[in-house]
C-alpha cells in the first residue's frame, strides 16, 4: 500500500510537472546561482541559476517514461519467448537457452553504453537496448515458471484433447504465468530506473539540457560541499521512486502468492 | 495395559486468521494413552488428526496456539516446558515417524549418519558402540545388507526402504511414545503390508506406545488396540478396536466404515452425504449434524459431550453423540449396494478398441540410441511389452498393478501422448498408433481422460465454466449460449449445482474438483474414458460417491472405461474384466470374479494377500519379497525375482505360456493351473473372518 502510494504520487508529480513547476526547468537565471532553499526556490538553484524544484519535477518524466516502456518491452519479448521455450522444450529450448546464457555473460550496462556510443541516446535507442538487456533475464524466469506449469495434468488434458498449441499457450499457460510476469514487470521497472540514473550519471543517458535525476546528481556532485541540495533532492527522488516500486512489487507478489495458497496445495 | 503415559485434557488449539478471528482446529479433545498401547487415530483430510499428533509433541504450526487444556506426558505438562527441555523430550522419550519419509530425510546425508545423529544426541553413544547399535537398528527394521545400506543416500533407496529408515530413526532412542503420521500412505499394497507387520513386531519387541494416525481404516485395523475417530477437530468415538469396528455407535464412524470398499465384497460401498465444515465454519451444536440422519433440534443447538456408553466397562468406549442409543438400535449399517445389479448394464460384444502386441518405451530413438547399439550396449527393456487387450462397448476394464507396472503408460499411449514402439492399436477402422496431433478430431472426441489429482488436472485460473467449455468449444459447433446451457446440465449430471459454474478450482473440495474433471471428460460425449487412479487422491467417503457417479454415467451413456487402480477393492466393485500387470507385462487377465478366486497368478495372489481389509487384527499373509525393481528382467517371467512360487531356472529363461483357466481367464505362469489351484487358498473369503 505504501509502495503503491509512493509510485502514484511520483507518477502524478511527473505527469503534472508543467502545471505545478514554478519555473521552466531549463530557464537560466544567472543572478540566483547556487542559492540555498528559500521561499522563491524551495530546493535551491544550481550553478546555472536553474530552479532545482522544477528540475526535479521534470527530471523524472523522461526517466519514468523510458523505464516503464523499456520494462514493457523486456517483459513482453522475454515473457513470450520464455513461455514458448518452456512449452516447446527439447532441442529448440536447449539451443536458445544456451545462446541466452552466452548473451547474459556480457555485462548489460557495458553493452548498453557501447550501443549508445554508437547510436546516440535517443528515446528509442534507450528503450530498445534496456528492453533487450533486461529481457534476457525475463526469458529465464518466464521459462522456469512455464516449465512448472507444463508438467501439470491440465496441460496434458488439453494436449490429449488435441487443442492447438496457440490455444494451449494463450488460454491454459498464460493465465498461470501472468502473475510471475507482472511481478517481473514491477521489479524490472525499478532496475531500469536505476540503470537510467546510472547511465545519465556517467553521461550516457538522457542528454542535456533535458532535466534528468541522474544527470542532475552528476552535474551537482562537484559542488556537493557548497551546494548539497542540488544533489540531495534528485537522489531522494530516485531512491524514493525505487523503494516505492520495490515495495509495490513485494506487495504484488505477496498478494499473488496468497491467491496461490488459497488453492489446494500441489 | 498399565500406567497412563499420556493424558490430553480438554485440549483446544487454533490459529488466528488474517481477519483476526480465532479458528479452532483441535476442539476440546480429551484422550489417554497407556504404556505399550497402540491407538489408531482415523479421520478424513482436514479433520485435524496431524495437528493433534504434532500437538502431543509440543509442536504447533507457526501461528498456532493452545487456547485451552493440557497435554501431560508422564505427568509433565508439555506446553509448560521450555525449548531446551522439550528438545530433550522429543526424539528421546517421544518420537515421530513423518508421513513422507522421502521428504523428511535430508537428501545430502547418508541414511546411516542421520540415524547416528539421533543416537549421538539422545543416547550419547559413540565409536564402535554407535556403529553397532546403528546396524542393529537397521536389522531390526528388516533392511537388507545393512552395512552397505547405511552408507547410501536417501535417493538410492526405495519408498518402502525409506519408510523403514524413518521408523528406525524414530526408534533409535527407544522412545516411550511413537507418533506415526500416515506412515504407509503412498506405498504399494505389498510394501504397506510389510511395514504394518514390522510395526506390530517392533512394538512387541520395544514395548513403546504408538499413536497411528491415518485415513486408511484398513491399515489402522491391522495395528491398533484402540481406535479414536476424529471429525472436525473433535474425537467423536473412542473405544477398543473390535468394539468400534463391530458395533460403531457414532453415525460418522458408521458412515466411514461403510464407505470403505472391501475386497471381499463385489459391490460398491455406500457414499456419505455432504462434506465436513471447513475450520471455523461450524458454529453451534454438533458439527456432524448437517450430514447426520439421526440429527434433530438438540443436535443443531447443543454440542454433545464425549461420554462412555457403558460406565462399568474396563476399557471405556466413548461416544460424542446425543442419540447413540438410537444409532445402535438402527439396523442401518454395513450394507453395500450392488452396483452392477443396480445399473444392469449390458456389455455388448462389439469391440471398441483393440490393442495387439503393443510395446512401449520412453527411450528415445535417434543418434544416441544408434551409437549405443554400435557400442554393443543392450537396449533397455520395454516399459510395456506385448500388451494385448480388447475393450468392448459399455465395458469396464481395470488395469491393476503396483506403481511402476506401466498402467499409466498404457493410458498415455491410448491417449496418443506416447506412441507405441511396436504393435497395433485399432479403434474401429482407425489406426491409433499415431500421436494425438495426427488423429482425426472425431477420434480425439471419443477418447477422454480423467486424471488422478484433480488439483493438477484443472487449470487453477479457469472457472468451472471455462473448464467444461473447452471440450465443447473444440468438438461441437455450437454457440456460446448453447454451450453454457450444456455446461450447466453437465454439472447437474455430476451432481453439482450450476452455481459452481463461476467458481475456481481453489474454491472446490477434492471430490468436487474430481466431479468437474469428470464433467469435462463427458462434455465431449466420449465412447471410451480413461480413468487414471481417479479416486486414490480422495477421502473414502468421497471415493464412494465418485465411483457411484461413474457407474451411473456408464449406465446412462454406455461408455467404456479403462479403469486404472492399485486398489483391488475398488476394482472389484466397478470392473467387468481385470488385467493384472507387473513391470509392464501382463500376468493375468479375466472376468472380475475369476480374478478374485483361485487359481491366481502368483503376483495376483501376492497383491490380494497384502490387501488391508478393515478388519481388526487382520494380518497379511506375505508372499512376495519386498524389493523394488528398477526394470523388468530381460528374459523369462517378469515376476521371477519376487515370485513366492518360483519353479526354478525355467522362470529366468523362458517366457511363461498363457494358460487358460476358463474361457477369457488367462494366467501366464510356468506352473500348471491345476497345481496352482490346489495350493492356493481362497484369500478373499478367508481374510474377512
Amino acid at each position: 500500500m505504501v509502495g503503491l502510494t509512493i509510485v502514484v504520487v511520483h507518477l502524478i508529480l511527473a505527469f503534472t510537472a508543467p502545471l505545478i513547476a514554478p519555473y521552466s526547468p531549463t530557464h537560466i537565471e544567472p543572478s540566483v546561482r547556487l542559492e540555498g532553499p528559500s521561499a522563491d526556490h524551495l530546493f535551491g538553484t544550481d550553478s546555472f541559476g536553474r530552479d532545482n524544484l522544477s528540475r526535479v519535477l521534470y527530471g523524472g518524466r523522461v526517466a519514468l517514461l523510458v523505464s516503464f516502456t523499456a520494462a514493457v518491452v523486456a517483459v513482453t519479448w522475454g515473457g513470450l519467448l520464455g513461455i514458448l521455450l518452456g512449452y516447446l522444450g527439447g532441442r529448440v529450448d536447449e539451443v536458445v537457452m544456451r545462446v541466452i546464457d552466452g548473451l547474459l555473460a556480457i555485462p548489460s550496462l557495458l553493452l548498453i553504453m557501447l550501443v549508445i556510443l554508437a547510436l546516440g541516446s535517443g528515446f528509442s535507442v534507450l528503450v530498445l537496448t534496456l528492453g533487450y538487456g533486461y529481457g534476457l533475464t525475463v526469458v529465464r524466469i518466464a521459462r522456469g515458471a512455464t516449465l512448472a506449469i507444463v508438467a501439470r495434468d491440465f496441460i496434458t488434458a488439453a494436449r490429449a484433447r488435441g487443442e492447438r498449441s496457440r490455444t494451449i499457450v494463450l488460454r491454459e499457460l498464460m493465465p498461470n504465468v501472468l502473475d510471475v510476469l507482472l511481478v517481473e514487470f514491477a521489479m524490472r521497472s525499478s532496475w531500469m530506473l536505476l540503470a537510467i540514473a546510472s547511465l545519465s550519471f556517467l553521461g550516457f543517458g538522457i542528454s542535456p539540457p533535458t532535466p534528468d535525476w541522474g544527470r542532475m546528481v552528476f552535474e551537482n556532485s562537484e559542488l556537493l560541499a557548497i551546494a548539497p541540495w542540488g544533489t540531495v533532492f534528485p537522489v531522494i527522488a530516485i531512491s524514493s521512486m525505487v523503494i516505492g516500486i520495490n515495495l509495490a512489487s513485494d506487495a504484488l507478489s505477496k498478494a499473488m502468492g496468497l491467491e496461490r495458497t488459497q488453492e489446494a496445495p500441489l | 495395559m498399565s500406567q497412563k503415559l499420556l493424558q490430553v485434557d480438554r485440549l483446544t488449539t487454533g490459529y488466528r486468521t488474517q481477519t483476526g478471528h480465532m479458528v479452532e482446529v483441535i476442539r476440546n479433545v480429551s484422550l489417554e494413552m497407556h504404556e505399550g498401547e497402540t491407538l489408531g487415530l482415523v479421520g478424513e483430510s482436514g479433520s485435524g488428526k496431524t495437528t493433534f499428533g504434532m500437538a502431543l509433541m509440543g509442536y504447533l504450526r507457526p501461528g498456532g496456539q493452545v487456547m485451552a487444556g493440557t497435554v501431560r506426558f508422564d505427568g509433565v505438562e508439555i506446553f509448560g516446558l521450555g525449548p531446551n527441555e522439550l528438545r530433550k523430550l522429543r526424539g528421546k522419550r517421544m518420537a515421530v515417524v513423518p508421513q513422507s519419509a522421502s521428504l523428511s530425510l535430508t537428501p545430502t546425508m547418508r541414511v546411516g549418519d542421520q540415524i547416528a545423529e539421533v543416537l549421538t544426541v539422545h543416547v550419547g553413544l559413540s565409536g564402535s558402540e554407535l556403529s553397532e547399535r546403528l546396524l542393529e537398528l537397521l536389522t531390526q527394521v528388516h533392511l537388507p545388507q545393512v552395512a552397505e545400506l547405511a552408507r547410501r543416500y536417501p535417493h538410492e533407496l526405495s519408498g518402502g526402504q525409506l519408510q523403514r529408515v524413518a521408523i528406525a530413526m524414530g526408534l533409535a532412542a527407544a522412545p516411550e511414545l511413537l507418533v506415526l503420521d500416515e506412515p504407509t500412505t503412498g506405498l504399494d499394497v505389498t510394501t504397506q503390508a510389510h511395514i504394518l507387520d514390522l510395526l506390530r513386531e517392533l512394538q512387541e519387541h520395544f514395548g513403546m506406545a504408538m499413536l497411528y494416525i491415518s485415513h486408511d481404516i484398513g491399515a489402522i485395523a491391522r495395528v491398533s488396540d484402540r481406535l479414536a475417530v476424529m471429525y472436525t477437530g473433535q474425537i467423536v468415538e473412542d473405544g477398543p478396536i473390535e468394539e468400534v469396528f463391530g458395533r460403531p455407535v457414532h453415525p460418522y464412524t458408521r458412515g466411514l466404515l461403510s464407505s470403505v470398499p472391501r475386497v471381499s465384497y463385489a459391490g460398491l460401498p455406500r457414499a456419505m452425504d455432504g462434506r465436513p465444515p471447513a475450520p471455523g465454519e461450524h458454529e453451534v451444536g454438533c458439527s456432524f449434524a448437517p450430514r447426520c440422519t439421526f440429527a434433530d433440534e438438540t443436535c443443531t443447538t447443543i454440542d454433545p459431550t464425549l461420554e462412555p456408553i457403558d460406565p462399568d466397562a474396563k476399557i471405556a468406549h466413548l461416544v460424542h453423540c446425543h442419540h447413540w442409543q438410537r444409532v445402535v438400535a438402527s439396523e442401518d449399517f454395513g450394507e453395500m449396494q450392488d452396483l452392477k445389479a443396480r445399473t444392469k448394464k449390458a456389455v455388448e460384444l462389439e469391440p471398441l478398441i483393440e490393442l495387439t502386441e503393443v510395446d512401449i518405451t520412453y527411450a528415445k530413438r535417434g543418434l544416441g540410441a544408434f551409437l549405443r547399439r554400435l557400442r554393443g550396449v543392450p537396449e533397455p527393456p520395454m516399459t510395456v511389452s506385448d500388451f494385448t487387450l480388447t475393450i468392448h462397448r459399455g465395458e469396464t476394464v481395470a488395469l491393476v498393478g503396483e506403481s511402476g507396472s506401466g498402467k499409466s503408460t498404457i493410458v498415455r499411449t491410448i491417449a496418443g501422448l506416447l506412441p507405441p514402439r511396436a504393435g497395433r492399436i485399432r479403434y474401429g477402422d482407425q489406426d491409433l498408433t499415431t500421436k494425438v496431433e495426427r488423429r482425426p478430431i472425431e477420434i480425439r472426441r471419443k477418447i477422454q481422460m480423467v486424471f488422478q489429482h484433480p488439483e493438477a488436472s484443472l487449470n487453477p485460473r479457469h472457472t468451472t465454466k471455462q473448464i467444461i467449455d473447452a471440450p465443447l468449444r473444440l468438438f461441437f459447433k455450437t454457440d456460446r449460449e448453447q454451450r453454457l446451457e450444456r455446461s450447466a446440465s453437465l454439472l447437474e449430471e455430476v451432481r453439482l449445482s450450476p452455481r459452481y459454474l463461476e467458481w475456481y478450482p481453489g474454491q472446490l473440495s477434492g471430490g468436487e474438483k474430481q466431479r468437474v474433471a469428470i464433467a469435462r471428460a463427458f462434455a465431449a460425449e466420449p465412447e471410451l474414458v480413461l480413468c487414471d487412479e481417479v479416486t486414490s487422491a480422495l477421502d473414502v467417503s468421497v471415493q464412494a460417491a465418485v465411483l457411484d457417479l461413474l457407474a451411473g454415467l456408464q449406465a446412462d451413456r454406455g461408455v467404456s472405461y479403462l479403469f486404472i487402480s492399485h486398489d483391488l477393492a475398488i476394482v472389484r466393485a466397478i470392473a467387468d474384466r481385470v488385467v493384472v500387470l507387473y513391470q509392464g507385462r501382463m500376468c493375468e487377465v479375466g472376468p472380475v470374479e475369476r480374478i478374485y478366486a483361485p487359481p491366481f497368478h502368483p503376483y495376483t495372489e501376492t497383491l490380494l494377500a497384502a490387501v488391508a481389509e478393515p478388519v481388526p487384527g487382520a494380518r497379511a499373509r506375505l508372499l512376495a519379497k519386498d524389493v523394488q525393481e528398477a526394470e523388468p528382467p530381460a528374459r523369462g517371467c517378469c515376476f521371477q525375482r519376487r515370485c513366492p512360487r518360483r519353479v526354478g531356472s525355467i522362470c529366468d529363461e523362458e517366457t511363461p505360456p498363457w494358460r487358460v483357466a476358463v474361457e477369457g481367464h488367462l494366467i501366464s505362469c510356468h506352473i500348471p493351473l491345476d497345481e496352482l489351484r490346489e495350493s492356493q487358498v481362497d484369500l478373499i473369503s478367508t481374510s474377512s473372518i
